[in-house]
């Protein structure tokens, strides 16, 4: 595909990175192996909540190709896995912060919680050696559930935590809320409980430690979406080891969701062991490691209140939820109900006061952390639920109830922290009206129901924060780590690119879209640039991917970087051309003498840059390779509507998603190809929360009852439909590219359209509350305990 | 107790010591070194290891290398021929039919079984016969794109 005036944006190039993945030639960390290499098992606890009395490893250390065995115990001069935010209570303490060691020391609080590890000559020897391992538990009352880990005599999860609360946090204005509520015509109440999620990558967490005696240096590979923060986080909070020498790769990897953002226990005792074993050492999770100790995601229970006016213009929104945090604060955990929740509650709407109240609670659970979408998932849900309900409690239609209370005018300061740069809420309504025929839906329903089937249409008008920015302001909020990101563009001597990126790639494309940006700037083939992401010792620094950041934030990045190469071959030009700097002009892969045909190509720049010999070297070094570093300036905010339609047999309970139209606004949009396969995955995993998706703990024992994929209902072929999707374009206007992020729309405005759609449906039949997943036996319940209280 | 297996592996004959445990996927991946087959359940749930023996689609997580001894098993990466990507290849990349790549080989090989069962399968067959393949990145809506553009082709 060649350039044309846009260069490659706008185009669906197809990706670069498909040729390795479809002939199985990618490179994942499981298939990474090191010679003498040596494999890891984890004993895990079988107990939602012990006390360890003791662990003998004896019998174990002496099992066949064993060689070694570590608890806590031994991890000696090892720090906790730290938080990486820093919330404060509204009594002005900071949240409470339990340690959370790398392997159990006196005490297991969750069924998975890692409590020794093994190292063998192979995996079947680790594991077998494992079952040797004799740990003597002191069994103690557990609590899964939130609510019931606030509860007076509720099982003591933490010393450092009284009662399980991690902190009571709120944001708005409480005072001109309730004086809103004061004035209400009408107000809408509602109870919400936003199921907790297994993220599932369908490639299990991995890793590969290894240590080089001679030179004092680590290298690990892992599957993590932010190799450089994994190493932060480990070498100078949990190790101490000097950052240079430990080299993180995150080679191809395998989907993350969120769920590989994290620090975790496993690979940072591989690390601290590597040395210690002097040999390489290797760790890949089965199915059941990764929903048992993987990071969940959601799991909310909220009552929300909203106030309108005689004409239903929103007055107020009242917001009280309860946040798990489960047995250990991940790395994110604390700032995902708060900081990545509370400030989207505004939606689309111009509703002037808002508070929330959020509070966080330990449980004997597998830690929640950041899932596709990380809190905004969970506001939306609020958000459109509620004026869901209360357009049917005052027969307004749908589309109408937001219609009155869009923002129009940009900026826009929510009263809950955020300035919207811009949007355009109607037409993304309008199209996504259009799009599902909405027109046409009564008599769809009258047709469905004349076949005895229960119809329903939603609407989720979502909005979400993207590219968490800016630092400064992050850090005020209790961030512990910066939010910029790098670049590098190494232009080699003949005119071809590598682009260092600190984001990173694990199934977005960057490899194809970076390209697209950095070819298009430079005029050059995209087949000329590479781009390489997700090593440490490559990569000068970066934070990583997640948040739907990598292109607003670290493609960024890359053009400033992009800028400083073309402002210095205008000072090589300006030499060769015996002109001056301000009379060249760069287009389409030439510098130019303005208003003459005397010019040099790109690569004839290249050239001389690293072949100085007509160079102007008493004013500017050799070499064409520059770095750059961006932090934003605010978030981007990606909007859409989206509307679901299904169909419900009240004989079954059985939900068919009949037709699922998606209408976003991206900004600028490089690659349509790219943007609707995110959109499509998003809609899944939203779609898989709403109707399929349900992490189950047993209430007494603690024990996780959706430990697989026989219990856990993942999305698959059937369960789905084709998805109708489009896109609106408002540029983001803060970053050069106008791009806002698309990573996580799917998901976030998926759960509440579906959501609403069966209401609308189940309506009919008397069910007026209704919690996710929307599961067949759920809902035939549902519709029975209606029926029986009617 | 190691036994001696022998077997064709993507048109070349192989042959290993194995213990009797082992299954067909580390087969490929530890002892020949084919890491394009993946592991992501372990439990013939997610299909990712997805292979052909002796002309079926098998989840290789779920069977023992032992029962592969004499077999034929194709793998993704026996697809290629002279570097050239087999339609069903080039129909994943054409639609963007994967983004992660995790479950792409599992799912490349299970389509292929499924066209040669279903030449002419309509969305609803494709979406039915991929049941036993996991994907966690593309909600699915072009891999079944992909799997009906890749058919039309083989039948040319």
């Amino acid at each position: 595909m060649g350039a044309n005036e846009t260069g490659y944006i706008g185009q669906a190039v197809k990706r670069k990175e498909d040729a390795r993945f479809l002939t199985g030639t990618g490179q994942y960390t499981d298939d990474v192996s090191l010679p003498r290499q040596t494999h890891a098992y984890f004993l895990r606890s079988p107990h939602a909540h012990a006390k360890i009395r003791g662990i003998d490893t004896t019998k174990a250390k002496q099992a066949p190709g064993v060689v070694a065995v570590y608890t806590g115990a031994d991890l000696e001069g090892v720090n906790g896995l730290p938080c990486g935010w820093l919330i404060t209570s509204v009594d002005g303490t900071p949240m409470n912060e339990p340690p959370h060691p790398v392997l159990a020391k006196g005490k297991v609080r969750y069924v998975g919680d890692a409590v020794a590890m093994v190292v063998a000559e192979t995996r079947d020897q680790a594991k077998d050696a494992a079952e040797q391992i004799d740990v003597d538990y002191d069994v103690q009352p557990a609590v899964v559930n939130v609510v019931a880990a606030l509860e007076p005599g509720a099982p003591q999860i933490h010393d450092e935590a009284p009662g399980n609360k991690c902190y009571t946090w709120s944001i708005g204005d409480k005072a001109a809320t309730d004086a809103a509520f004061a004035k209400a015509t009408h107000v809408t109440k509602l109870d919400l409980v936003n199921n907790r999620l297994i993220p599932n990558a369908i490639e299990p967490r991995a890793a590969v430690a290894s240590y080089s005696a001679a030179d004092e240096a680590y290298t690990l590979y892992v599957t993590s979406q932010n190799p450089h923060v994994e190493r932060l986080l480990m070498t100078a909070f949990v190790l101490g080891l000097p950052e240079h020498k430990v080299r993180v790769i995150a080679p191809d990897v395998g989907g993350g969701f969120g769920s590989k953002i994290y620090l975790y226990p496993e690979e940072t005792a591989m690390v601290w062991a590597a040395k210690r074993v002097g040999r390489p050492i290797k760790w890949a999770a089965e199915r059941s490691e990764s929903f048992l100790a993987d990071a969940h995601g959601r799991d909310h229970v909220t009552h929300a209140e909203l106030a309108l006016d005689a004409s239903a213009k929103f007055l107020a929104l009242r917001v009280h939820t309860t946040a798990a945090m489960g047995a250990y604060l991940s790395t994110f955990a604390s700032c995902i109900p708060t900081i990545l929740y509370a400030t989207l509650l505004a939606g689309q709407y111009t509703t002037p006061a808002i508070h929330c109240e959020v509070v966080a609670a330990f449980t004997n659970t597998a830690p929640v952390d950041a899932y596709r979408g990380a809190g905004r998932p969970e506001a939306t849900y609020v958000v459109e639920r509620i004026v869901h309900q209360a357009g049917v409690e005052l027969g307004i239609p749908q589309d109408e109830i937001r219609r009155r209370n869009f923002i129009r005018e940009f900026p826009y300061q929510t009263p809950v922290a955020l300035v919207y740069d811009t949007g355009g809420y109607d037409a993304t309504l309008d199209d996504a009206n259009k799009a599902a025929d909405v027109k046409g839906f009564a008599a769809r329903k009258a047709e469905a129901a004349k076949r005895g089937k229960l119809r329903g249409l939603g609407y989720a008008a979502y909005i979400e924060a993207c590219g968490i920015a800016p630092s400064n302001v992050a850090g005020a909020l209790g961030a512990r780590a910066g939010l910029f990101e790098a670049g590098e563009v190494r232009v080699h001597p003949t005119g071809s690119i590598t682009v260092f990126t600190g984001s990173h790639s694990h199934g977005q494309g960057h490899e194809t879209t970076f390209a697209q940006v950095v070819a298009t700037r430079l005029g050059i083939p995209v087949e000329n640039v590479d781009v390489v992401h997700g090593d440490t010792g490559r990569v000068l620094f970066g934070m990583g991917t997640y948040g739907s950041r990598s292109l607003a934030v670290g493609g960024t990045a890359i053009v400033k970087a992009l800028d400083k190469i073309v402002a210095k071959g205008k000072k090589i030009a300006a030499h060769l051309l015996e002109a001056a700097e301000t009379d060249i002009e760069f287009k389409d892969g030439r510098f130019t003498v303005a208003g003459t045909d005397r010019s040099k190509a790109f690569g004839e720049i290249a050239l001389a840059a690293y072949v100085p010999h007509n160079y102007p070297l008493d004013k500017l070094e050799p070499g064409l390779n520059e770095t750059a570093f961006y932090d934003p300036t605010n978030f981007t905010f990606p909007a859409g509507t989206h509307i679901c339609e299904v169909e419900i047999d009240p004989d079954t309970g059985a939900v068919d998603v009949v037709k699922f139209t998606a209408s976003d606004d991206f900004g600028n949009i490089i690659n349509p190809m790219i943007v609707e396969g995110q959109v499509h995955g998003g809609l899944a995993q939203g779609i898989g929360q709403a109707l399929l998706e349900n992490c189950v703990y047993d209430a007494d024992s603690g024990q996780l009852l959706t430990g697989s994929y026989m219990d856990y209902a993942l999305p698959r072929a059937d369960d789905l439909p084709s998805f109708r999707v489009s896109t609106q374009v408002t540029p983001c206007t803060h970053n050069p590219l106008g791009v806002k992020g698309c990573g996580e729309a799917g998901a976030i405005g998926a759960p509440a359209a579906l959501m609403n759609a069966v209401h609308d449906a189940l309506s009919a039949v008397g069910v007026n509350r209704f919690d996710m997943p929307a599961s067949p036996h759920r809902v035939w319940q549902a519709i029975q305990s209606a029926k029986a209280s009617a | 107790m190691a036994v001696s297996l022998a077997l064709t592996v993507n048109g070349k004959p192989v042959s290993a010591e194995v213990d009797p445990r082992t299954l067909l996927v580390d087969l490929l991946r530890n002892t020949l070194g084919l890491t394009g087959t993946h592991v992501g359940c372990d439990t013939a749930q997610c299909g990712a290891c997805t292979v052909h023996l002796d002309g079926k689609a098998v989840k290789a997580c779920n069977v023992l290398a032992l029962q592969a001894q004499g077999g034929n098993v194709l793998t993704i990466e026996g697809l290629a021929t002279n570097g050239a990507l087999h339609p069903m290849q080039a129909a994943f990349k054409d639609c963007h039919g994967l983004q992660c790549g995790f479950c792409t080989p599992g799912m490349v090989m299970s389509a292929l079984d499924l066209v040669a069962r279903h030449p002419d399968a309509d969305e609803q067959t494709i979406r039915e016969q991929l049941e036993g393949n996991l994907c966690r990145c593309t909600g699915y809506h072009n891999i079944v794109k992909a799997v009906r553009q890749g058919a039309a082709a083989m039948a040319k």
